[in-house]
């Protein structure tokens, strides 16, 4: 059940500094959009305006329109708790519950919305540690803790735990950045099995990450330090990596910056 | 090859002269012996300025001698670990001579029979009698003062550190401050003025208020403190599955920093547990046993011990009685402290494979 969204003039402030200044793209459901940019140019505080998680922040507000096939999640009624069910997250350090067993880190998000069947638990821990390519690794220890997993594996632990909610949308902040990179292929070729099912959007400093894994390609930019953070252009990968309209990209892509 | 030899003879600049492992020990026994011997030559009858003494020639024997040996700079980082080493056994020694004379005056009388019967039908200059009475009375007020305390600390700390924003947060903190700093007997007076407005006689619960009272401010600060140590990301993972921020806090935030808001409880039980200006005035005690806390007066340990020796002019099985009731308020007081490591440890976030 992916979902398209529509983002149309978006501006974040933390407090009264503003972070990110009229946004406007759409992201197409069933694949993979990568964000790219420097650093502080408000790729996260973006993809948290997505799933309403920018709010969390004290100071976080926000302006514009964030449609979600048509529906506006800043819309008056609409319940952030809700739209966070419906767009999952994954974050850039891997954060398992360390007080939950792997089986209850995976069944965490079912049973504290209290929306699940007794049942049907365990099939969906089982579908989503298969669908995070986890299973085969854990099956015979799924009540040991999961802070006693590797990185790469308590990563995907947590892309586990966002799936099983089964939202339609899945926001990646960096999900490689702290891994090997063997623990970053295995996430990597999950990325690709995973787009058949979520719309993903993922940000990420590594650009032969985002040749590889996306479909589109977002660059952003920040004119200088402490102004915000803008959209420069978003264009299918192949174009963005090998004929981009925009001067800026092409200079942040090979790596001629600043 | 001559060269080789040549470089073998140069002295070489990563190895020095070290003084042996045993050296310490030689050195710091060889400074008791002086400082007794200095002591017992000069008629210096407290034994008290023998072991200054000594630690004084420790400090001064170990720089000396490691500085002949081995240089200014080995004998600075020598002279730091022997400042530790006295600083600790000053420490040390003080808390260990406190429990070893309560251990050696207390359990002179300390029996089954003395935690089995109260001092209904003795005399408080006679032998005989016990402190039942006054461990059921402790144990009353300073549960009913956790059952108030323990819970309001924990609801106001996860407030402060969870929701509070602006000016409302910002005064609580202080009040929080204030009560911190409120001595136990104004606490007493503060229920003592209350009670006489309304007329009521001495009894345990007024008791468990004021304690509450003394227990409440160090709850919020130690549950805050472990609030804090839970790593935001965690709050964050529980929002972003579409957990309600309610729900994270009972289900995420609080198993994850159950440990350490338990020990903190523990605690400050442990504090409100030897307090006795409050009981005194509110309380009163009672020589009977006395089970219900909202009527009469009651017992309780700390004030035994203080009735104990006030009111029996002088007499040695008083003030054994007195010495056998501090030593249970000490167990008391240390088993708390046991079951709150033991809680900490086994509700401690588990790592490991
Ligand atoms: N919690 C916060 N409070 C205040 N400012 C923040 C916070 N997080 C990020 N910012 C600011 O927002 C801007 C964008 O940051 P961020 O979205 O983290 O950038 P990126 O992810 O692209 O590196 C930066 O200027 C940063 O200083
Ligand atoms: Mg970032």
């Amino acid at each position: 059940m992916a979902k398209r969204i529509d983002v149309s003039g978006l501006t974040a402030y933390y407090g009264s500094h503003k972070a990110i200044e009229d946004i406007s793209m759409t992201v197409e459901p069933r694949s993979v959009t990568a964000f790219i940019g420097p650093s502080g140019c408000g790729k996260s505080t973006f993809l948290r305006t997505l799933n309403r998680m920018h709010e969390v922040t004290s100071g976080g507000r926000v302006e514009g329109k964030v449609l979600l096939d048509d529906e506006d999640l800043y819309g008056a009624g609409i319940d952030p708790v809700s739209v966070r069910r419906e767009v999952g997250m994954v974050f850039q350090r891997p954060n398992p519950f360390p007080t939950m067993s792997i089986f209850d880190n995976v069944a965490a998000g079912l049973r504290l919305n209290g929306s699940y069947k007794k049942s049907e638990l365990g099939d969906i821990v089982e579908r989503s540690l298969k669908g995070a390519n986890l299973w085969n690794e854990v099956k015979d220890r799924l009540n040991k803790p999961g802070s006693g997993l590797s990185g790469g594996q308590q990563q995907r632990l947590c892309i586990a735990r966002a799936i099983a909610v089964e939202p339609n949308v899945l926001l990646m902040d960096e999900p490689c950045s702290a891994l090997d990179p063997i623990s970053t292929l295995a996430i990597e070729d999950l990325i690709g099995e995973l787009k058949e099912r979520f719309t993903i959007v993922i940000v990420t400093h590594n650009m032969q990450q985002a040749a590889r894994v996306s479909d589109r390609t977002a660059f952003f930019n920040l004119a200088a330090v402490g102004q915000p953070g803008k959209l420069i252009e978003i264009d299918e990968t192949e174009r963005i990596f090998s004929n981009p309209s925009v001067q800026a990209t092409e200079d942040y892509i090979s790596g001629r910056f600043g | 090859m001559s060269t080789a030899l040549v470089a073998d003879k140069r002295p070489s600049t990563l190895r020095g002269a070290r003084l042996p492992k045993w050296s310490p020990w030689a050195i710091a026994t060889g400074s008791i012996a002086l400082g007794i011997g200095i002591g017992l030559a000069a008629g210096l009858d407290s034994e008290v300025q023998w072991g200054l003494l000594a630690g004084l020639l420790f400090l001064l024997g170990t720089y000396g001698i490691a500085a002949r040996v081995e240089g200014r700079r080995q004998a600075k980082d020598r002279i730091a670990t022997a400042l530790v080493w006295v600083a600790f056994i000053l420490a040390v020694v003080p808390l260990a001579s406190l429990v070893w004379a309560t251990v050696q005056r207390g359990v002179k009388v300390l029996d089954v029979y003395f935690l089995t019967h109260s001092m209904g039908v003795v005399a408080d200059s006679e032998p005989g009698g016990g402190i039942y009475h006054a461990i059921l009375g402790s144990l009353e007020q300073v549960g009913l003062a956790t059952l108030i305390g323990a819970p309001i600390g924990v609801l106001t700390a996860i407030y402060l550190v969870e929701y509070g924003r602006g000016s409302l947060a910002k005064a609580v903190t202080f009040f929080v401050d204030v009560m911190t700093g409120i001595p136990s007997i104004v606490a007493g007076l503060f229920i003592l003025s209350l009670m006489l407005m309304l007329d009521l006689q001495p009894f345990g619960f007024a008791g468990s208020l004021a304690l509450a009272i003394l227990m409440m401010p160090v709850v919020v600060r130690s549950t805050e403190e472990m609030l804090k140590l839970v790593p935001n990301e965690l709050r964050e993972a529980s929002l972003a599955l579409g957990v309600p921020k309610w729900r994270t806090i009972l289900k995420v935030v609080l198993p994850t920093s159950i440990g350490g808001i338990v020990t903190g409880i523990m605690l400050s039980i442990a504090r409100i547990a030897g307090e006795t200006a409050p009981v005194l005035l509110l309380v009163f005690g009672n020589p009977f046993i006395n089970a219900n806390p909202f009527e009469g007066a009651q017992a309780s340990l700390p004030l035994y011990i203080y009735q104990q020796y006030a009111q029996s002019a002088g007499s040695q099985p008083a003030y054994d009685r007195a010495w056998a009731a501090s030593l249970t308020l000490i167990a008391f007081v240390m088993i708390l402290n046991l079951v709150a490591r033991g809680i900490a440890r086994w509700k401690a976030p588990k790592t490991g494979r």
